[in-house]
């Protein structure tokens, strides 16, 4: 790291932890990333999105996917600019249409893997019907929601995932609507896999990634996130770190929140982190491919419309 | 055959694989034959949500290296217009077919309508080219379903099939050809993947598209973007875009369709497209009838538009009688080109078909 750098973040060099010489070739995560022109990122420094990218490389790293065979679809806001960063095929979509050009992409190449990354404004406002009835096909595509709670990239507008009460430029008063349990929406569409944590806790979410991208069928995975820039400023929740430590605080694993009595879980305010259903559901390109196979074989061979 | 089954036809033979839509009339049949014949070819079919995700999902589809299509009429046309930009930002070939019924709003489903022609040319934001193509036939939404295809193939660009009512539910009789026989454009990407840039400017109008999934990991955006498809915001790569995504469909020849019947000495002519040009026709047949000399000039290409041509047609005339079944739209291209004083505009935009007599009459007013 660079005494600029350092200075611009105005960090005493000999406060600073100077990573080793080789920093860039040492890490194998930072190895899947485009090395030609696209850094440093949009995101604001202290911004959780990093965390989730270092998250996904990592899940896609556990398991051994060839990079040609990954494709990233992600919308528009903060989040969906994650694509740009990595080295894979990325697709960076309209606002909302992640998953409906993630749908396209996997009925036409269901051999590869398809990850469509979205904020919660992207995935649930705008893309909300996509969001449903993609889950509702158990199609193989792996859904990973950033939740900040907040318009970032606009300047902190309120999303359908601000809890109420909460100010956002667009509610100086307070939120008033109530917002969607992103997990509870998947569920009950019909997502074969859904799991929830924290940019607090990275390695869960390497987990539950590695979890959600092996599934067949439509998995989500929440990464619950911050933004302080916006977010956090209006409603006083102070600095980046702040925000992060309030998530350790406020959140609870699966197996805890399990162990609480009824009374106990029935008011719980905790984010519950874990893998939250898991589905044998059959795959929707599995199903329509199979058909597909079946008559086309029973056309022998394709028509001739000549029709001598 | 109906139209609109000559339209899927001719998507078949073109070598479309994959068709994303949603319900509407009067396209529908479209899509039922489609989800019918795609799967004996070994090609797929999805009904998605909406019209928004059906645009999307086409484009998704053709990234993964499959021809695709959609289908759809005037309301489901305006839901797609968010992503017809996309697919001219990022070069994806496509083709939307627009069934066009009487608008706005909901209109009339089941009423025929030119009035899409403009939205057709302007209905995404922000400046851009698109290639709009119209049949008059049943023959000639098959053989235009294969240039569409092969067009958009070849520009890297959204095609739209703009047809009506008439056309769609029209029957006629058609001889298909084999469909291995039919001419088909395929890209050929000869570039390493290291080599390989998606948006290069230097190289020709158009360069060659690579599928994901084969070896060629690019970004692909509705930002202004370099040539390796990495957002910019810089003039020197934006205005080199820029220049070559116009000039690629501004420059071509091979896009611009239309067919001439003229007569020699003739100081009135007929200008028309679609389901109106066969009403043009025999306006045309009985105004030769009873000796009046008279030109008629086709468009099957409305957009861009055949501007030369029909400059070359108004040297000859006094008028040009522009009918549409819409209050004046492609009437105002028209007039852009030849002047205001030449043209004679006949419209009916209540989803009744336009008679000859209308036009007779204009010829005598």
């Amino acid at each position: 790291m660079s005494d600029h750098i350092l200075s611009v973040h105005d960090v005493d060099v000999n406060e600073g932890q100077v990573p080793r010489e080789d920093w860039f070739e040492a890490s194998s995560t930072l190895q899947h990333l485009r090395k030609n022109k696209k850094f440093p990122t949009i995101w604001c420094s202290g911004c959780g999105l990093g965390v989730v990218m270092g998250s996904l490389i990592r899940a896609m790293e556990s398991l051994g996917l060839d990079n040609d065979n990954v494709a990233l679809v992600a919308g528009i806001g903060c989040t969906a600019r994650m694509p740009v960063y990595m080295d894979y095929n990325t697709l960076h979509t309209t606002h909302g249409r992640a998953l409906a050009f993630a749908t396209g992409l996997k009925i036409a190449r269901p051999d590869m893997k398809v990850i469509a990354i979205m904020g919660d404004g992207d995935a649930l406002a705008i893309g909300g019907n996509h969001f449903i009835h993609a889950a509702r096909r158990n199609i193989g595509i792996t859904a990973l929601v950033v939740n900040n709670a907040i318009y970032g990239m606009t300047g902190g507008q309120y999303s359908p995932t601000t809890p109420e009460g909460m100010r956002a430029t667009t509610a100086p008063y307070g939120n008033v609507e109530p917002p969607f349990p992103v997990c509870d929406l998947a569920m009950a569409a019909g997502a074969s896999y859904v799991a929830r944590s924290t940019v607090y806790h990275p390695l869960e979410l390497d987990k539950y990634l590695a979890q959600a991208i092996s599934n067949e069928g439509f998995s989500l995975v929440e990464a619950v996130s911050y933004c302080h820039t916006t977010y956090g400023r209006i409603n006083k929740l102070g600095a980046a770190s702040d925000m992060m430590m309030s998530l350790k605080e406020n959140s609870i694993s699966k197996s805890a929140y399990d162990k609480l009595s009824d009374d106990d879980r029935e008011f719980n305010t905790k984010i519950v982190r874990g893998v939250l259903q898991t589905k044998k559901r059959p795959e929707y390109t599995k199903v329509y491919g199979t058909l597909v196979d079946k008559i086309h074989d029973e056309a022998i061979k394709p028509r001739n419309y000549g029709g001598h | 055959m109906q139209g609109n089954e000559a339209i899927a036809m001719g998507a078949l033979a073109a070598g479309c694989r994959f068709y994303a839509g949603y319900p509407i009339t009067p396209s529908t049949e479209v899509a039922e034959v489609m989800s019918r014949e795609l799967p004996k070819v070994g090609g797929k079919f999805i009904q998605m949500e909406d019209e928004i995700a059906s645009m999307a999902a086409i484009i998704g589809g053709r990234v993964g290296g499959l021809k695709s299509m959609t289908a759809t009429s005037g309301p489901g046309f305006s839901l797609m217009q968010e992503n017809i930009g996309y697919a001219a930002m990022a070069e994806v070939p496509c083709v939307v077919v627009n069934v066009q019924r009487l608008g706005p709003s909901t209109g009339q489903p089941t009423a025929s309508s030119q009035g899409d022609v403009m939205q057709a040319r302007w209905g995404t934001h922000g400046d851009h080219q698109i290639i709009v193509l119209s049949p008059i036939s049943v023959a000639q939404s098959f053989e235009m379903a294969v240039k569409a295809f092969n067009l958009s193939e070849k520009y890297r660009t959204p095609v739209i099939l703009l047809t009506d009512e008439i056309i769609g539910h029209m029957r006629e009789p058609i001889e298909l050809p084999d469909f291995d026989t039919v001419e088909k454009y395929e890209h050929v990407v000869t570039d390493s993947p290291a080599e390989y840039k998606a948006f290069r400017n230097d190289r020709g109008d158009v360069p060659p598209m690579a599928n994901f999934g084969t070896g060629y990991r690019y970004h692909i955006t509705g930002l202004y973007h370099d040539e390796v498809g990495f957002p910019t915001q810089r003039l020197d790569e934006i205005d080199p875009w820029l220049e070559r995504v116009t000039r690629k469909i501004e420059n071509a020849d091979d896009i611009l369709l239309y067919q001439t019947d003229y007569e020699a000495g003739a100081r009135t002519a007929i200008l028309s497209y679609g389901a109106t040009a066969r009403t043009a026709r025999h306006a045309m047949k009985q105004m030769r009838a009873k000796g009046e000399k008279v030109n008629l000039f086709t468009a099957q290409t409305l957009w861009p538009f055949p501007e030369k041509a029909v400059e070359e047609l108004a040297d000859s005339v006094d008028k040009i009688i522009v009918p549409e079944m819409n209050l004046g739209q492609l009437a105002l291209e028209v007039e852009r080109i030849v002047g205001r004083k030449k043209v004679v505009r006949v419209n009916l935009a209540n989803g009744e078909m336009i008679t000859p007599d209308m036009i007779v009459k204009a010829a005598e007013a």
